[in-house]
């Protein structure tokens, strides 16, 4: 009777264990298509995936605080504060891009750094922690910039979010970016779910007093989480750098939009679950439905709008999954 | 148990009661001790503090909403766009007819009753995250709203504007006002079943289920009481404005202003321990500290980033001492 009844049960929860954002990104993919049947050419789709690549680097990375319990606000302003700092320090020099990429991952390491070690050991949490981060960030960039950007950022360091390799055989264009994303995308995959931290970063999420009594470093491991997402920020901010200007604000809005991939992917605020891939595929989702809207004429207003349903929509439907399947 | 509380001494200082007189201490001090060091004691007269206080009176109405939300161990991040939109739905049915006050106030309040009850719904009956169900109902307000105006809408009549400019007795009507919502909050936490049931709730609610409180219904009249008070603070600002402006709400960040408000009057994020008054301490301290910027001469740039190390560091002071894990 058992060895009868456990394959079948296998059966039945093997249904609800494809993540439901691959469906609707395939649904909205299949309708950018009907709306613009110029998107199945290589330039459409490459440019598609060249414009999700921050958010998607940025989510993946928001995704490591998100489920170890915290969240991460700070990130936007420090995409802004990378975009407008390289600016400043390139100065036009084209032969400063890679100690200013250098520079930049050191802020982004200390301003992790600075996050974890607040909310590790003043016991601040995470949403007021990096909520000030935000404002402190904002500030600084104004600061530095002295209120309005000046220089424009060199060639060099724009390749990474502006450059297309061109007169490829069979797609013609690619972008750089997508192979950043693809690389990033991996390394944040492998970390997240092949390897210790990873393990130790779920234990966390879930509970961090059994995963401290299980001999987890709480501390350690969720400090490595707030840098790990500042890092992926610093990354998505050179990115940006590339194909949008400089002005004191490309990064805000980023912080909620990041949240809301991870969110449709299926990761569990206040931590213990999500997945990478379906986090880049929530990205992808978010971006696709921009799109979307944008073929439709619709205004800024209604992209609003559908944010904020899909936002409430997704978590509604992840939280009564969630009920009845009893995972 | 019993002989312990006798042999103890009968006053015990309790660090987190007294903590956010403290920090208001600490906030009267620099300013006072500034004031004298750049020679501006003109500013050291009651009127001043008046008017001091005069300025975050939308600030203080929000909080105190906040506090009840943030209570029950949920948050609202809608209070915001609340605002905006009130504002603009008051002035526009008013548009300068001190006939339709009683009409637009009516409906000024009926917006943030719904938007408070949808809310509430959101986060009891489909279990969505409060972060992400008042966040995408922000998104949705904010989005109807951008949609139908993008200037000042309608015109507030003399009449209204008393809300704003009126004085009774040498105080300003709406300082005496906002002071009137804090003794009714104090009173409705302290001595009624509904605040009782609040604490119970946010301090542990399987515990307050248990007990056989209808824990939803209390979240859901939090949220209610929380959008209330975001009208009203509506209200205000479109009195003091003279009409309604829809970045009123977003323009004075009030979302996350009024929340770290809450937090650094020493409600706990988690919920269940708090009150009103170390909120209104909270608001006192922020309005000092921009005070203090002014007096001091920091430029605008360098206030902000000293605000968000400011609020981290205010937020510290309390939670430093706490043995528990954090998100």
């Amino acid at each position: 009777m058992t060895d009868t009844s456990l394959p079948q049960a296998r059966h039945k929860r093997q249904l609800p264990q494809i993540n439901p954002v691959y469906f609707v990104l395939a649904a909205l993919i299949v309708a950018i298509i009907l709306q613009n049947p110029a998107f199945v050419e290589p330039t459409g789709y490459m440019n598609f995936l060249k414009r999700a690549a921050p958010l998607a680097i940025l989510a993946a990375g928001q995704l490591y605080v998100i489920v170890s319990g915290g969240f991460d606000l700070s990130v936007g302003s420090l995409i802004t504060l990378v975009v407008v700092g390289s600016s400043m320090l390139l100065n036009n020099d084209p032969n400063a891009t890679w100690w200013v990429i250098a520079v930049m991952f050191g802020i982004g390491a200390g301003v992790g750094l600075i996050n974890g070690l607040v909310v590790c050991y003043l016991k601040v949490p995470s949403l007021i922690a990096t909520l000030g981060m935000m404002i402190t960030l904002n500030g600084a960039a104004f600061m530095w910039s002295g209120g309005a950007p000046r220089g424009y950022l060199t060639d060099g360091f724009r390749f990474f979010g502006r450059y297309n390799f061109t007169d490829l055989p069979l797609i013609r264009i690619f972008p750089v970016a997508i192979i950043v994303l693809v690389v990033l995308g991996f390394a944040l995959y492998w970390l997240m779910h092949r390897t210790n931290l990873g393990r130790m970063i779920h234990a966390i999420g879930d509970n961090p007093r059994t995963a401290n009594l299980a001999g987890v470093p709480v501390n350690r491991v969720r400090i490595t989480a707030f840098v790990i997402s500042s890092l992926s920020a610093v990354a998505a901010g050179i990115l940006l750098g590339g194909f949008a200007g400089v002005s004191t604000d490309v990064g805000s809005g980023y912080e909620l939009q990041a949240i809301t991939a991870a969110v449709l992917g299926g990761a569990q605020l206040l931590g213990g679950r999500g997945s990478v891939p379906a986090t880049i595929a929530g990205a992808l989702t978010l971006t696709a439905i921009f799109t979307l809207l944008n073929f439709l004429g619709l205004p800024q207003p209604v992209r609003q709008v559908v944010q904020g349903l899909i936002l409430i929509a997704a978590v509604a439907v992840a939280m009564y999954r969630r009920k009845h399947t009893g995972r | 148990m019993s002989d312990i509380g006798a042999n103890a001494p009968r006053f015990v200082f309790r660090f987190d009661r007294w903590a956010p007189a403290l920090l208001l201490g600490i906030a009267l001090l620099v300013y006072v001790g500034i004031a004298i060091w750049t020679r501006q004691t003109q500013y050291l007269t009651l009127e001043n503090l008046i008017s001091i206080l005069g300025r975050s009176i939308a600030l203080g109405i929000t909080a105190v909403g906040q506090t009840f939300v943030i209570l029950v161990a949920s948050i609202d991040l809608s209070v915001a766009s609340l605002i905006s939109a009130v504002s603009v739905l008051t002035s526009v049915i008013m548009n300068g007819n001190p006939a339709m006050m009683v009409p637009a106030i009516a409906a000024g309040l009926a917006l943030g009753l719904v938007v408070g009850l949808i809310n509430g719904l959101l986060i009891t009956r489909l279990e969505v995250n409060p972060l992400i169900a008042t966040l995408g109902m922000s998104l949705i307000i904010q989005g109807c709203l951008s949609a139908f105006v993008s200037n000042f809408a309608g015109q507030v009549p003399v009449e209204f504007q008393f809300f704003a400019y009126g004085a009774v007795g040498g105080l300003p009507f709406s300082l005496l006002f906002l002071l009137a919502l804090a003794v009714a909050a104090w009173f409705v936490l302290r001595f009624t079943r509904f605040g009782s049931n609040i604490y119970s709730v946010g301090g542990n609610a399987d515990a307050a289920r248990l007990a056989g409180i209808k824990t939803s219904r209390v979240v859901v009249s939090a949220h209610i009481v929380c959008s209330l008070c975001a009208a009203v603070a509506g209200l205000y600002l479109a009195s003091r404005l003279r009409s309604g402006a829809p970045w009123i709400g977003s323009d004075g960040v009030y979302d996350l202003e009024s929340i770290a408000v809450v937090v650094i009057g020493g409600t706990i994020l988690a919920g269940g321990r708090g009150g009103i008054w170390g909120t209104m301490a909270g608001v006192m301290i922020f309005s000092l500290i921009d005070s203090i910027f002014n007096l001091a001469g920091v430029d605008a740039f360098a206030k902000q980033v000293l605000r968000g190390i400011i609020i981290v560091a205010a937020v510290a002071f309390y939670t430093v001492r706490s043995k528990r894990l954090v998100a």
